[in-house]
């Protein structure tokens, strides 16, 4: 039945007889799947966003600082500063063995403090100075324009005056042609050659497009810091639970520099991880919500078929007893009218999708450029197309069996005999 | 052709049963054109819809063209209508947004006859009706006469054994119901098993037999010397 061509002809002749009743109808499952799609995309592509925000920093990475004490403690009172020092370094490689990576950082005028003036010729300007390691970019990735590089270990054991600076320091010191590679600026009065140029990416935190960086040997000489760490980045092996590193680098931290273990101000930390699942659960959810909202949507459009088939069942009683008496069997009645809601259904749904698909492209193409808005590429899985098509053809065939079973359920005499 | 014995039927209405038909024994012969006539409430339309197995029995047998008509179910019911019987409607029962020739093509259509054979039969009985003009008409644009002339065609189209008409003229003028009797008669004279149901006198006449029907019973069962009606028209 579902095949034969005189099925379709007869389905069409009765779905357009009534068109503006039929289009209505058709709108309403319509708007229910360009929801859905719209929707799911939608989240989809904060999901995305999302992602590509944190894939510049190691997903399982923390930042941990020191601050004051809060709890008396072996004879200290409370108030009192910590500063890290480079030999906690090697204490928490060795007494934690889930630390895959870890970068003592310094940084001028970051957390308080003038940014330096930082000089090439007759331009300047303020910029923060960073004092890393190689491996910092293990964890917080750094791109370095063509023909540039990070700090290497020579830069390190050799204290070498090199720095990596920002796109903007490029923009605002040198001229728009010129190679900065191997040329000087003065921090501070001090001469560095410029090694390389980072590419700025979004991805929160406190760096800026402005950044340099320099060697963490030469910083330290620079000012004075001696010993002194600023903050520790931290990247844990990918298959351990960050949470458990964080307390675990915490305690060892807490014994080296005599800090009451029930003191949780004393050490400040920021774990990317943790911070990574509450975004990722709140784009989860968002998803399920959309799917929900969506499917929901739907059903309140199928319904509306459904609606709508009863009352044009309703109308054509005695058309319907016509073709009973004629040969239509309660089968072929049946039939037709549930075919009628699915194919009705799956019309909508599929303008619906396309229709979403539009709109998704159109956001998509709207929102290339931007940079600091979570969204990326829209996108809704097959999978999740096609089970809405399922979704929609499964509860147009059961919105369709009430009308239909009303169409079968009257006698044709009766039907017949309406007038 | 028709082999009626010892029909009962009988309606529940509220608490009451309304016994309608009492005991009809009827039989029609293959070729005959038998009026049933009877006042309103006689069960002649009763006894159509059961002839037609548009409604079922009570008690009692029907055999149409040696087929027991028995343990009918909606499938089967339409089935048999399909191939057995053709009907012609007071109201024409047209379908509204079919054309002419889409109307006398559907119960062919239930046959699953293709396409194409169905088109060149229905013409072929638009053809006969006198109607071949008009096939791409929808019934509103016809006269009441044309129409019960494509609802003849139509009934005619699955070759029925019987055509059964109900009040056929019921709601046509007398010059008009004198031309559908007179296409009746000549479908009749070429061999086709004709009853009407009327409560008309003159249109009664124009059948061969008159089964008269009163308070669920036959009380009179003739034949009678055809009224042509091409001497009226």
């Amino acid at each position: 039945m579902l095949f034969r061509r005189d099925t379709w002809t007869e389905i069409f002749s009765s779905i357009t007889k009534n068109k503006a009743r039929t289009t209505i109808t058709v709108i309403g499952v319509l708007w229910g799947i360009f929801i859905y799609i719209t929707l799911s995309g939608a989240a989809k592509g904060l999901d995305n966003g999302f992602e590509r925000q944190f894939k510049r920093v190691a997903m399982n990475s923390m930042f941990v600082w020191t601050q004051q004490t809060s709890v008396p403690y072996k004879g200290y009172k409370t108030g009192r500063s910590i500063q890290l020092k480079l030999k906690d370094i090697s204490k928490l490689k060795q007494q934690v063995a889930e630390i895959q990576y870890i970068a003592p950082r310094n940084a001028k005028g970051v957390f308080g403090g003038e940014s330096p003036i930082i000089n090439r010729g007759l331009r300047h300007g303020n910029y923060n100075v960073y004092g890393d390691f190689p491996v910092v970019v293990k964890i917080a990735t750094k791109d370095i324009y063509d023909g540039g590089r990070f700090i290497n270990e020579a830069d390190i054991t050799e204290s070498r005056k090199v720095c990596v600076i920002g796109e903007r320091t490029q923009n605002e010191l040198f001229l728009k042609k010129e190679n900065p590679i191997g040329k000087f600026i003065s921090i501070d009065k001090i001469f560095f050659q410029v090694v390389g140029v980072h590419k700025f990416q979004q991805g929160g935190g406190f760096e800026d497009d402005g950044d340099i960086y320099i060697p963490f040997t030469t910083f330290r000489k620079l000012y004075n810091a001696g010993d002194n760490v600023g903050w520790l980045a931290i990247a844990a092996y990918n298959n351990v639970d960050v949470m458990e590193v964080e307390k675990k680098v915490k305690n060892v931290l807490k014994e080296q520099h005599n800090i009451a273990p029930d003191d949780d101000r004393a050490i400040g930390s920021f774990n990317l991880g943790e911070i990574f699942n509450k975004v990722q659960g709140f784009s989860k959810g968002l998803t399920l919500l959309s799917m929900i909202v969506g499917i929901a949507t739907i059903l309140a459009g199928v319904i509306g078929i459904g609606n709508i088939l009863l009352i044009s069942v309703r109308e054509r009683t005695k058309e319907l007893g016509i073709r009973r008496a004629l040969g239509a069997t309660p089968g072929e009645v049946r039939g037709q009218i549930i075919i009628e809601s699915v194919f009705l259904t799956l019309i909508s749904g599929i303008f619906g999708i396309i229709l979403g698909a539009l709109v998704l492209a159109g956001v998509n193409e709207g929102t290339k450029d931007v940079t600091d808005f979570p969204y990326t590429n829209p996108t809704v899985p097959i999978p999740f197309i096609l089970g809405a098509l399922l979704i929609m053809i499964v509860m147009g065939t059961l919105i369709g069996l009430i009308p239909a079973q009303r169409a079968v359920s009257i006698k044709p005499i009766d039907a017949l005999r309406e007038e | 052709m028709i082999e009626i014995k010892n029909l009962h039927k009988s309606y529940k209405i509220g608490k009451n049963e309304l016994h309608v038909l009492k005991g009809i024994n009827f039989s029609v012969e293959s070729g005959e054109m038998v009026a049933i006539m009877g006042s309103s409430g006689s069960g002649k339309s009763t006894l159509l819809n059961i002839i037609g197995m548009l409604d079922i029995l009570d008690s009692g047998t029907y055999t149409l063209d040696g087929v027991p008509i028995v343990e009918l179910n909606e499938t089967k019911a339409a089935k048999y209508r399909n191939r057995f019987l053709g009907f012609i409607f007071q109201s024409f029962n047209l379908i509204s947004y079919k054309t002419a020739l889409e109307n006398v093509a559907l119960p062919l259509y239930y046959q699953k006859i293709s396409r194409k054979e169905r088109e060149s039969k229905s013409m072929h009985y638009l053809e006969k009706v006198g109607l071949s003009n008009w096939a791409a008409h929808l019934p509103n644009e016809l006269s009441g006469g044309q129409k019960q002339r494509v609802a003849i065609a139509r009934a005619l189209a699955a070759e029925p054994k019987v055509l059964l008409a109900d009040e056929p003229t019921g709601a046509l003028d007398s010059k008009t119901s004198y031309e559908v009797m007179q296409l009746l008669q000549q479908i009749n004279d070429e061999g086709k098993t004709i009853l009407v149901v009327t409560h008309e006198e003159d249109i009664a006449k124009m059948c061969k037999r008159i089964v008269n029907l009163k308070d669920g019973v036959i009380i009179n069962d003739e034949k009678i010397n055809q009224k042509r009606a091409i001497d009226y028209v």
